[in-house]
Order: structure tokens, then C-alpha cells, then sequence
């Protein structure tokens, strides 16, 4: 140690205890102003202020994205939705609450060693390959088996999308390539051409086949 | 594809941060800016009520103090407002807050949010009403982020002056973080977030009736107020359980990049800050070159275990990679650019699952929050943290070189040493004791509530990884609304917010008494590619020495074991 080191050592008398006191007593005042002010700046003021700019500019979305469809809500363009008929394009699996619970967001997160995540995985493939009546060894898209991060994924490949086209235009007595083509309609590409992944979204895609033919029950 | 994503990333990044870090240095040296005439009037009445003025000058004490009791007072008032939010008027209808808001999970919460971890041993719409977000969550948000941007720049001040017994206000450079930095970004990118389809609404959660007959409660509520600044302020604590997983705060590819950029460029822009304010700009581009480096290297281990096929789920005929806990929207690629900006960022904002990430896959988030988060790391701290391991290395090249160790013309001697040394052993010493004390006991072991075995190790240590480096950032297979993990984990947050930033202080105020070195032939130069792979080095030796044994018994084993 050198002497040029310490330009700045406290007195001796004044105890590192006794500063702090001292200190902490002389900054409560800009402390406690501080709180109170800037909570309520950032807390009340703020969030106001873009909720105003929000509804004027994007009403919909400030809204939850909405679908409304015959006067009622039939969801959220934005929030996944179970779907477990025929004739309708399915989502992924859910952990959310029973499934697609949109006011419980859940994953299942199962690590790669859980045995219950291959089980899982295992039962779905198997599930998926009667479902749309593929043969034992077919390759399934690995989304259309797998839970999703929140539970509520609206979205599917559109490798899984296409291997439903035969089952729902069966379920629905609909040309295969009438439904095809429907599909093709929903593929969401890659944003500006190479943010994120190609997607479907399930309950647009259905959406739209209602209107296109008459779905039936089973 | 995901690779250009990756470039292009990396790019924004690395094209904001001199004329962002121009910005911060313009701001906190009280220079003229475009958004003065707004702010000044706002800034002068805030400080005649707070009693301080604008030439305030603070030594390292009381600066310190004065963050510390700031952090306090804040979570003193958020832990009020959770112990008294069942009382709050506003949605969402009491039967959707299942989640018990008891004593410990407050305190924890409190903690958490008040030191900018954010960690949530709770799932958001199953717990909170609205005031209780607004008022207590994005204002700490905003608060706790503003206070790691003074603390950074106290550190920087510490570097660029010269026999000065300050560091600058406390107070005065965190209103002039929340002003001039935090607040306009959030309100901007808010809006874009909106128009992508963030909600802003206080409406009751919405009962739909879906094309299958069934019905669906959706969860609403003023996402979108919260979705920036978390990120800006390096919080990350979501609105939702599952965070910017849920279609809802991360509705888009777009808004993924966006979210994920407003986490890096402001500490990344910091190295600017310090280029510029200590006049060694090209000091500041190394350590960005550094930063930039690591951050490559871990996205690349992480996409290549991600994207392959999950090697528990061969033999099933499966097409693509580990899509378990993963959204489609972002796919692999967007996933654990997420992950890895994320764990880097001090911002638990993750959008994917990690706890179903494959063991190297998740390796590289783990390894990211224990290496200290000094890629680009938390806003403020994340720099500080940077500094801490390239004063290490500098004083190793000194040592080689034979001359008195020193950076950027600051001497590092005995107490600098010190203190430098405290704060590279303060976060093994806390994280593999709570690991250690959690296994060891019933009421750690049983969190383990999902996965067991490596998986299990890997989760609690993740978990006091994430808290003492105040990331947030879970591996939910671990139940942590346990009063003993609650109390641990505050322990580690606390620890990490206020144990290191009293080093990263007190080592300010040393260096701003010092004189400057001349440069002479004999300095070890501060401003080369080649000190720059010293750092580099110097961070990858401290990180495993630390932690090498213990992550050969969580991920390595994991891995090995198939």
C-alpha cells in the first residue's frame, strides 16, 4: 500500500455507523419524494397517457384483438382456442389449465430427461398419426406434438397445417384442394422476410372454413 | 434463416450504440438535448420538492446509501400495496386470483422487484390486480431500472474524473434515467407494441364462447404499460405466468425483436458512454467487441442443441427441433435469441421454456447469469460487472508485463484489488451456498416438483443464479412459492443488487481520487484487440473456476447421461 493512496479518509471521530445515520436521515427527504412523485409519474400518469394514445390509435388491439362473430366474442385473433372436432384444423397441446385456459397460461416444463415428456410426446404422435390417418412411421411435425410456452400458441406450422387438409376436407365434404388453398391463404411468412417462423393461425383458418362450407358435429 | 436474424440483430445493436451511448453521456453531463424543453420544467419541480439541485455532488457513501435507500423504501411500498391489493378496486374479478398473496411471497415479490430481478415465484393473472401492476410493479420497474443507470454512470464518472471526491447525485441522475431515457422509450415503444396487439385495457377478463361450443375466460388487463419498460429497465418480470411466451405481450415476430432490442442496446450503448465520458473511446468499442463475442459464441451452442432434434424424442419419426415450451410464431430461432439476450440482459422476459430446454441448451443461459451478466448485462450494472472482470485481466497483464496494473490510466493497487476480488467471489460464494443449503434440506428438495435428478440440480441452482444476478428468469419446473425459497431467493437478490453495487462504489470513488496515468511505452495498452481476448479470457477463467464443478453436476451431467 502507498501513502498517496487515502487523499480521503473520514475523520476518526465519525463512526461508519454514525455516517450512515447521519446520511440516511439527510437523504430521506429526496427519498421519499422521489417515490411518491415518480410512482405516481410512472405508475398513474404514464400508463394513462398511452392507454389514451392507445385506444385513439389501435383500438382493436388495446381491446385484446377480439373476434367477434353473430354479436358474440368467440376469442382473442391472438390467444390459441381447443379444438378437438374433425372438421376443424387442431392446435397444439396445452399446459394451460385444462387446455387453452386463457386465464391460466402454463407450460409443462417437462426437462428432456422427464420420462413423462416422451411419454407424452409418444401418446400425442401416435394420437395425431390416427387422427389423420398416417401411416406408423410417418414423420410428424415435431410442433403438432409438443406443449407450447404459454399454453395458449394460436399458431401451427404449416407443415402440421397441411397433414390435417385431408381429415377436415373429409369431415367437411370439401375438395381437398378447395382446403388447400384455404390454408395457403393463412400462412403467415416469416416477418419482413426473416424474423421469426412461418405459422398458421388455427382459429382464423377455421374462421374461415365456416364460412366456405358447413362444418358438421362429431 | 434464423442466422440472418442473428446478423441482423447484432447489427441494430451494434449501429445504436454510439448514438445512444452519445445520448446517456449528453444526458448525465447535463448537456443540451432536443427533449430539454419538455423536461427541464419537470425536472426542476421534482427536485425543489425533493430538496436537491442540479450541481449536487455526492461522495461514494452517500451515494450508496442513498441507492440502498431508495431500493428499500421501494420495496417497503410495493410489499404495502401487495399486502393490501385483495382491497383494490379495478379487475381482475377476485376468482381468477387463486394464488394466496401470503406474507412471504409478498416480501419476496417486493425484493424482487425493487432490485430489478423481477424473479415471480407467482403466475401474474392468477395474482394481481391492475392498481397493483401500475402502481407497484411498473413504476419499480421504472424506479429500479433508473436507479442501475445511476449506478452505472457513478461508475463510469469513477473512471473519467480525476481527483474528485464525488460521483455526481444520486437523485439527479436517476430522475434524469426516468426522464430522458425511460419514460420516452416506453411510451414510444408502446405504442408499437399496441399496433401490434399488446393490450391496454382495465376491461374484466373477457368470456368467449368459442367455435366449439366451450367457454374461455381471456385474461386482459394494461399489458402493453408494462411490456417496455420491463424490458428497458432490464427487469423482465411478466405480466402473464408465462411471460413473453403469452401471445399477448410478444404477440408478434416484430415485437419479439423489438422487445429483445430494447433489453440490449442501452447497456450495450454504455460502452459508448464510457468511450466518450472518459475520452478513450476506443477503450469503449473493445469492450462492446467483448460483449459481442460472448454473446455470439453462447447463441451458437444454444441454437445448435436447440434446433437438432430432441435426442429423448428419437426413434419417434418427429420433424424439427425441441419445440416443447416453445411458441410457433418465434420458432427455434426467435426462441433462444430470446433466451440467450435475455439471460445476458439481467431480464427475465424469457419467451420460451428453459426448463424443457435440452441440457447444453440450457447450459448456456445458466452459464450467462453466473458469468456475472457482464454481456451487456443489466442497465447500468452490466457494464460495472464488465469493468470488474477487465480490471481482473488487467491486472493480470500488468503482472505480466511487470508494471503497476491500471486501466484506462487508474492504478489498480492493493485496495482496488480488494474490492475487485470481493466482488468476482461474492457471487459463487452466495449461489453455490443456497444451491448447496437447498439440496441438502426437505424444504429445498421439495420444490422439485416436475423434474428430478440432474434436471433438479439445475433448476435450483438456475434459480439462485437468476436472483443473485437479478435476472428473474426461472426454470418453472421448480415450485418456488415456498417460504423457503422465497426467503432464499431474496437473500441472493439482495446480495446481488446491494452487496455488488456498494463494490462497484466504493471501487468509483477510489478511482475518481485518483490522479490519471500518462500513457507511456510501458503501459499495457487498454484499447486492442488483443486486451480485448484478454478480457474475454479473464471472464471465461473467473466463470469457470467458480463454477465448473457445479455445472458438471447439473448440465454436463444431463447431457452425459444419455
Amino acid at each position: 500500500m502507498t501513502i498517496d493512496e487515502e487523499p480521503f479518509v473520514p475523520p476518526r471521530r465519525t463512526s461508519a455507523a454514525r455516517f450512515a445515520a447521519r446520511t440516511l436521515l439527510a437523504q430521506l427527504r429526496p427519498a421519499i419524494g422521489a417515490l411518491i412523485a415518480l410512482t405516481l409519474l410512472t405508475g398513474c400518469l404514464f400508463p394513462l397517457v398511452l392507454f389514451a394514445l392507445a385506444r385513439g390509435i389501435s383500438p382493436d388491439q388495446a381491446a385484446g384483438s377480439l373476434v367477434v362473430r353473430e354479436g358474440a366474442v368467440v376469442g382473442s385473433r391472438l390467444i390459441g382456442q381447443a379444438f378437438t372436432r374433425a372438421d376443424y384444423f387442431h392446435p397444439r397441446p396445452s399446459a394451460a389449465g385444462n387446455g387453452y385456459d386463457a386465464s391460466s397460461s402454463g407450460a409443462t416444463n417437462y426437462g428432456p430427461s422427464n420420462p413423462k415428456q416422451v411419454d407424452a410426446v409418444r401418446k400425442a404422435a401416435a394420437d395425431y398419426r390416427t387422427q389423420n390417418a398416417l401411416p406408423g412411421g410417418a414423420e410428424v411435425p415435431v410442433d403438432a406434438v409438443t406443449s407450447s410456452g404459454s399454453g395458449l400458441d394460436p399458431q401451427i406450422s404449416p407443415q402440421n397445417a397441411a397433414l390435417q387438409v385431408p381429415r377436415v376436407a373429409r369431415a367437411r365434404r370439401l375438395a381437398e384442394a378447395d382446403v388447400r388453398r384455404l390454408v395457403a391463404e393463412h400462412v403467415e411468412d416469416r416477418q419482413f422476410g426473416f424474423m421469426g417462423a412461418p405459422r398458421v393461425s388455427v382459429l382464423e383458418l377455421n374462421l374461415a372454413l365456416d364460412r366456405a362450407g358447413p362444418g358438421k358435429a362429431g | 434463416m434464423r442466422w440472418i436474424e442473428y446478423i441482423a440483430f447484432l447489427s441494430v445493436v451494434v449501429a445504436l450504440v454510439w448514438p445512444v451511448g452519445g445520448y446517456l453521456a449528453r444526458v448525465f453531463e447535463h448537456q443540451p438535448t432536443w427533449l430539454d424543453p419538455l423536461l427541464r420544467p419537470v425536472e426542476a419541480r421534482l427536485h425543489r420538492l425533493m430538496g436537491v439541485t442540479l450541481d449536487q455532488e455526492m461522495s461514494a457513501g452517500v451515494y450508496t446509501l442513498s441507492f440502498v435507500l431508495f431500493g428499500l423504501l421501494g420495496a417497503g411500498w410495493l410489499l404495502l400495496l401487495l399486502m393490501i391489493q385483495q382491497g383494490l378496486p379495478g379487475g381482475p374479478a377476485d376468482h381468477y386470483l387463486t394464488t394466496p398473496m401470503t406474507a412471504d411471497l409478498a416480501a419476496n415479490t417486493a425484493i424482487s422487484f425493487a432490485t430489478t430481478t423481477t424473479w415471480q415465484a407467482y403466475g401474474g393473472e392468477t395474482t394481481l390486480r391492475y392498481a397493483t401492476d401500475l402502481l407497484g410493479l411498473v413504476s419499480q420497474n421504472f424506479l429500479a431500472g433508473a436507479a442501475g443507470l445511476a449506478v452505472g454512470i457513478a461508475f463510469i464518472r469513477g473512471l473519467a474524473r480525476e481527483n474528485s471526491a464525488t460521483l455526481g447525485s444520486f437523485w439527479v441522475d436517476m430522475i434524469r434515467a426516468v426522464l430522458w431515457v425511460l419514460l420516452p422509450l416506453s411510451l414510444a415503444g408502446g405504442l408499437v407494441l399496441v399496433w401490434q396487439g399488446v393490450p391496454l385495457n382495465f376491461a374484466a377478463y373477457t368470456q368467449a364462447h368459442t367455435l366449439e361450443g366451450a367457454a374461455q375466460a381471456i385474461a386482459q388487463g394494461p399489458v402493453a404499460a408494462l411490456e417496455m419498460i420491463k424490458n428497458l429497465g432490464t427487469n423482465g418480470g411478466g405480466f402473464f405466468n408465462v411471460n413473453a411466451a403469452h401471445p399477448f405481450e410478444n404477440p408478434t415476430p416484430l415485437t419479439n425483436f423489438l422487445e429483445l432490442l430494447s433489453i440490449a442496446v442501452l447497456p450495450a450503448s454504455l460502452t459508448a458512454t464510457l468511450g466518450r465520458m472518459t475520452g478513450r473511446p476506443r477503450a469503449g468499442w473493445v469492450l462492446l467487441g467483448v460483449m459481442v463475442a460472448l454473446f455470439a459464441a453462447g447463441l451458437a451452442i444454444c441454437v445448435l442443441a436447440e434446433a437438432a432434434t430432441p435426442p429423448q424424442l428419437a426413434g419417434l419419426h418427429l420433424a424439427g427441433g425441441n419445440m416443447e415450451g416453445k411458441e410457433t410464431r418465434f420458432g427455434v430461432g426467435g426462441s433462444v435469441l430470446a433466451a440467450v439476450v435475455t439471460s445476458n440482459g439481467a431480464t427475465g422476459s424469457y419467451n420460451s421454456m428453459h426448463g424443457s430446454y435440452q441440457a447444453l441448451g440450457v447450459l448456456v443461459p445458466l452459464v450467462n447469469m453466473l458469468l456475472g451478466e457482464v454481456i451487456f448485462g443489466g442497465l447500468g450494472t452490466g457494464l460495472c460487472g464488465m469493468i470488474m472482470m477487465t480490471l481482473i485481466a488487467a491486472f493480470l497483464g500488468g503482472l505480466m508485463i511487470g508494471r503497476t496494473p491500471a486501466y484506462l490510466g487508474k492504478r489498480i493497487t492493493v485496495h482496488e484489488t480488494q474490492l475487485t476480488i470481493l466482488y468476482a467471489l461474492l457471487t459463487p460464494a452466495v449461489v453455490l451456498t443456497l444451491t448447496s443449503i437447498a439440496l441438502a434440506t426437505r424444504a429445498g428438495q421439495a420444490g422439485l416438483v416436475t423434474n428430478t435428478g440432474a434436471r433438479g440440480f439445475t433448476e435450483v441452482m438456475f434459480a439462485y443464479a437468476s436472483s443473485m444476478a437479478n435476472n428473474g428468469q426461472n426454470m418453472a419446473g421448480l415450485n418456488a412459492d415456498s417460504l423457503f425459497y422465497n426467503a432464499t431467493t431474496a437473500v441472493a437478490m439482495l446480495a446481488g443488487r446491494f452487496g455488488l453495487g456498494a463494490l462497484i462504489l466504493a471501487l468509483a470513488g477510489r478511482f475518481a481520487a485518483q490522479l490519471r496515468l500518462a500513457i507511456t511505452d510501458g503501459t499495457l495498452p487498454n484499447d486492442t484487440p488483443q486486451f480485448g481476448a484478454l478480457v474475454a479470457a479473464t471472464i471465461l477463467l473467473v466463470g469457470g473456476l467458480s463454477f465448473l464443478p457445479a455445472l458438471a453436476l447439473g448440465p454436463v451431467a444431463e447431457a452425459l447421461s444419455r
